[in-house]
């Protein structure tokens, strides 16, 4: 039986883990997927929002700012890459210039540090780049970006080191209360007790809702298409730049991302499945018109990869994080759209809070193991290098020579504390097959390693999800794995 | 600091033929480094013959043609150092690498000779839309899957491209016991070799699609069909004309790009064209002592041509050793009229032996054409020429005494087509 059960493993389960496991509770976290990160987490901007885009004085608004600065403490705790180069929301013309003033006295009211309206010169001055129509900004200094499945990964890590259980491949399937206790059933037939359930399932929170009972989530999911370009790209931009938001949301953004790569959208297009995460003809020539209009010279040319992301969004202006109106000690972290991924860090505290508040006892640990480190060979000193590579040579052979990654690396993603499971696991934990070969080069090897290690048989290796293998069989005269 | 007289960065046909070059010339204190186990490079899972027709008047397979030039390194005793990567390179000749067994460590040269290779273009480059399933792979990916580790890729496969490596691998894969459903080329036209479309499509009753291409991929693990739509001039979709094919694997064969991330690192001019280093008629790039050859500086067809041209690189790497170079100026060549690219970019005709030999691409195929090579208006030589195809590199040879009968710093290669 477990004091609280999280369900989802995204980034706001990571988080909200990771903040319940400061405390003397058994903590579970159930994630459908065989991964953590794998909905919306992985698939977004990668942009820890100043926090000027939420109403005044809102919830949401506090939790953005808030988040963007936990946020920032946090990724230097957990070994996370996380750069604060500040955002512009663009004007083109009189009207959207009211609009980013708005925005400016939003964040004002908010206190957001250093935020400012420059006008054309200043646009063009401090960001090159930008079309010459545009005739002024909102200039963010604390907006940031952020490797979105690392921090997740780091915070569910973090979670588990100090306790918390977490159960890959456990989709709910029923959740039933009897004498104050939730009974949960995943699909392959587990079965687990709470006292409390936090319901943190992106987009399926509003099926996990009425599971047990609560029907009163709506959600409204909305893809965003996407371009990664190549890191030719990479300094096309020196900050986040934003256009300005419509009814639909923030709009399209050119960023650089942590990683030196250049990322361009999204879109955002309500879809009918929620699991369809497919880039299309349209969506992809709205992005690009959207990023020209911005950016005239991004070069698509270089583009190395397009996905999509699927927003858990609602009707409603706010996130819903609050106990269940209608199942007492079942709480939603649910809704959780943009700026989901900036606010995660508070609305893990929000949690905290509202479980403390129905009544659970939330006494502090003794000890807290606060952070960790992650070996990236790429980033370190020849000394540092030569040390590694003389206690382990795994360390000194390239395995990915886009991305610089070793067989040291990649074994390490293996063991690790949640340890990687597939090729894009691997990639997530590594950046090995990140870079712009795609994995052309590394993933037959990498592949190789992990049947080596894990001890599965290559055909039984899967690319991201569930059934998912890549290899169909052997050939006729076999070969090396 | 370990300092040799030449380093030659990759181990494959491009490095094997230049380092065995120029120890022929008379260098001795040679390095090979290679970043795979062993010595070959791409060649080691082209299995397939067809390797050497011209070099060794021979059908070889890959490893076959690797043998031959490995060997030789072996008999001159040659220094490799294999399972070990070249991080970075400066102009200066510093080379960084890093390896299990010797770890981090820099080297010195008094020449280097880069031999690289090139990389696979990919989906992304090409912005393929739909879902990311499993069971999408570049061919020469799925080429080592199945011909090095014994895997097959998958049971129905589309062919994205008909260059040689989609070709080929449309084949391997029917052998493998695959059913192979179509190949689709953007282009009207394959840039493939005739005889891979002969034995690799036709021989096998492979349907060819030219002027399609894949506008959409569905699947949600892995691969549940392609739909493929027929494309106008300007190689855009027409919409109406699209058709699914249902298949649990995309192979994609659509462009191979030199891989210069070293050279780049190093600030060596790179020319939009090949993507490939700027050379000289030596093979020299805009880095003195920097020599570059392979796939590294353009896109090879035939393996025969690289071996070829890296061993002009191995001489002229050996002439530099020696102090025969002299500051020449040079003439700039410049690709005419449905001429892509030429290799070299710039001929220095007071250091050219007796002939220069150039190679070009064609971007449109023509029955019957003469190249043309003008100075201003002044036409200096042509050439009669049959059966061009882009798929199939030119070339042509200027002698010294024509090259430094051109007056002014350009001279330009132009196809012009010859009507029946």
């Amino acid at each position: 039986m477990y004091d609280i059960i999280i369900i989802g493993c995204g980034v706001i389960g990571a988080a909200a883990a990771r903040e319940f496991s400061k405390y003397d509770l058994s903590v579970a976290v159930l994630e459908a997927q065989n991964d953590v990160a794998m909905g919306a987490s992985k698939a977004n901007s990668a942009i820890i929002h100043a926090g000027y885009d939420p109403k005044a004085g809102s919830a949401m608004a506090g939790l953005n700012i808030l988040g963007n600065k936990l946020t920032a403490e946090l990724c230097e705790t957990l070994d996370v890459p996380f750069r604060r180069i500040g955002s512009l929301v663009l004007a083109f013309d009189n009207f959207e210039l009211e609009i980013v003033k708005n925005l400016y006295a939003k964040g004002v009211s908010g206190n957001i540090e250093g935020i400012a309206v420059w006008d054309k010169a200043t646009c063009l001055a401090e960001e090159p780049g930008l079309s010459k129509d545009v005739v002024g900004a909102l200039y963010a200094p604390t907006a940031g970006i952020i490797s979105p499945w690392e921090f997740t990964l780091a915070l569910a890590e973090s979670a588990v080191i100090n306790g918390t259980q977490l159960y890959l491949n456990a989709e709910v399937s029923s959740i039933v209360k009897t004498g104050g206790v939730f009974i949960i059933k995943t699909k392959d037939g587990r079965q687990f007790e709470a006292v409390n359930i936090i319901n943190a399932a992106g987009t399926h929170c509003d099926e996990i809702a009425s599971l047990a009972g609560d029907d009163t989530v709506k959600l409204v999911p909305t893809k965003g298409e996407y371009y990664l370009l190549d890191k030719s790209e990479g300094a096309r931009v020196k900050h986040i730049v934003f256009q300005c938001p419509t009814k639909l949301g923030k709009g399209t953004l050119i960023a650089p991302t942590v990683h030196g790569n250049l990322i361009v959208g999204p879109n955002a297009e309500k879809v009918t499945q929620k699991d369809d995460m497919s880039t299309t003809a349209e969506g992809l020539a709205f992005v690009m018109r959207a990023a020209q209009r911005a950016v005239p010279a991004v070069n698509f040319r270089d583009n190395i990869r397009n996905f999509a992301g699927v927003r858990a969004n609602m009707e409603s202006d706010e996130f819903i994080i609050s106990e269940s109106a209608v199942v007492k000690n079942f709480f939603h972290l649910a809704g959780i759209k943009s700026p989901g991924l900036s606010s995660a860090a508070a609305i893990a505290l929000e949690a905290v809070e509202l479980v403390r508040a129905a009544g659970t006892l939330m006494i502090p640990k003794n000890h807290f193991a606060e952070g960790r480190k992650v070996v990236r060979m790429k980033k370190l000193s020849e000394d540092e290098k030569n040390r590694l590579i003389k206690k382990d040579p795994r360390y000194g052979r390239v395995i990915c020579r886009c991305e610089t990654v070793t067989e040291g690396e990649i074994v390490e993603s293996l063991h690790g504390v949640i340890p990687a499971c597939s090729l894009d696991g691997v990639k997530r934990r590594t950046t090995a097959g990140m870079g712009r070969c795609q994995g052309g080069f590394c993933s037959g090897r990498i592949v190789s390693l992990i049947s080596k290690e894990l001890h599965i048989p290559a055909e039984d290796i899967v690319q991201d999800k569930c059934g998912s293998m890549i290899l169909t069989g052997r050939t006729k005269t076999g070969g090396s794995i | 600091m370990t300092v040799y007289d030449l380093i030659v960065i990759g181990g494959g046909p491009a490095g094997l033929a230049a380092a065995v070059k120029a120890y022929d010339c008379g260098v001795k204190n040679i390095l090979i480094i290679e970043r795979d186990k062993t010595l070959g490079g791409i060649l080691n899972q082209c299995i397939h013959n067809g390797f050497g027709l011209h070099r060794f008047k021979s059908e070889l397979t890959g490893p076959e043609y690797a043998e031959r030039f490995i060997n030789m390194v072996k008999e001159q005793k040659i220094q490799i150092m294999t399972d070990t990567m070249v991080l970075s390179l400066t102009k200066q000749h510093d080379v960084y690498v890093m390896g299990p067994a010797c770890g981090c460590r820099t080297f010195k040269a008094k020449a280097i000779i880069l031999a690289m290779g090139c990389r696979e273009r990919t989906r992304g480059a090409i912005a393929i839309p739909g879902q990311r399933p499993a069971g999408i792979f570049t061919a020469g990916t799925a080429q080592r899957y199945i011909n090095i580790e014994g895997c097959q890729v998958g049971r129905r496969a589309v062919i994205l491209g008909s260059g040689d490596i989609g070709l080929i691998m449309a084949r391997r894969l029917t052998l493998e016991g695959a059913k192979v459903l179509a190949c689709i080329e953007l282009m009207p036209y394959s840039s493939g070799l005739n005889r891979n479309i002969v034995q690799c499509l036709n021989d096998f009753g492979i349907p060819l699609y030219l002027s399609h291409t894949v506008v959409d991929i569905q699947g949600d693990v892995r691969v549940e069909k392609v739909r493929v739509a027929k494309v106008d001039e300007n190689r855009q979709p027409i919409i109406g004309t699209e058709f699914d094919l249902d298949c649990d694997t995309l192979l994609l064969s659509v462009g191979l790009i030199p891989e210069n991330e070293l050279t780049r690192n190093a600030g060596i001019e790179m020319d939009r064209r090949t993507n490939g280093a700027f050379v000289y008629e030596n093979m020299e790039t805009s880095a003195k002592g920097i020599f570059a050859c392979g796939n590294a500086v353009h896109v090879h067809d035939l393996v025969d041509y690289v071996s070829e041209e890296s061993e002009r690189a191995g001489a002229a790497a050996a002439a530099y050793i020696a102090g025969g170079q002299k500051n020449e100026t040079a003439l700039r060549l410049q690709n005419g009229e449905y001429v892509t690219y030429t290799v070299p970019q710039y001929i220095r005709p007071g250091n050219a032996g007796k002939f220069v030999k150039i190679f070009f691409r064609a971007n449109k195929s023509m029955e019957k054409a003469v190249v043309k090579v003008a100075d201003g208006s002044n036409i200096l030589a042509q050439f009669n020429r049959e059966y061009i195809a882009p798929g199939e590199m030119q070339s042509i040879i200027l002698t010294k005494q024509l090259l430094e009968k051109a007056s002014g710093d350009t001279v330009t290669v132009t196809l012009e087509e010859v009507p029946d």
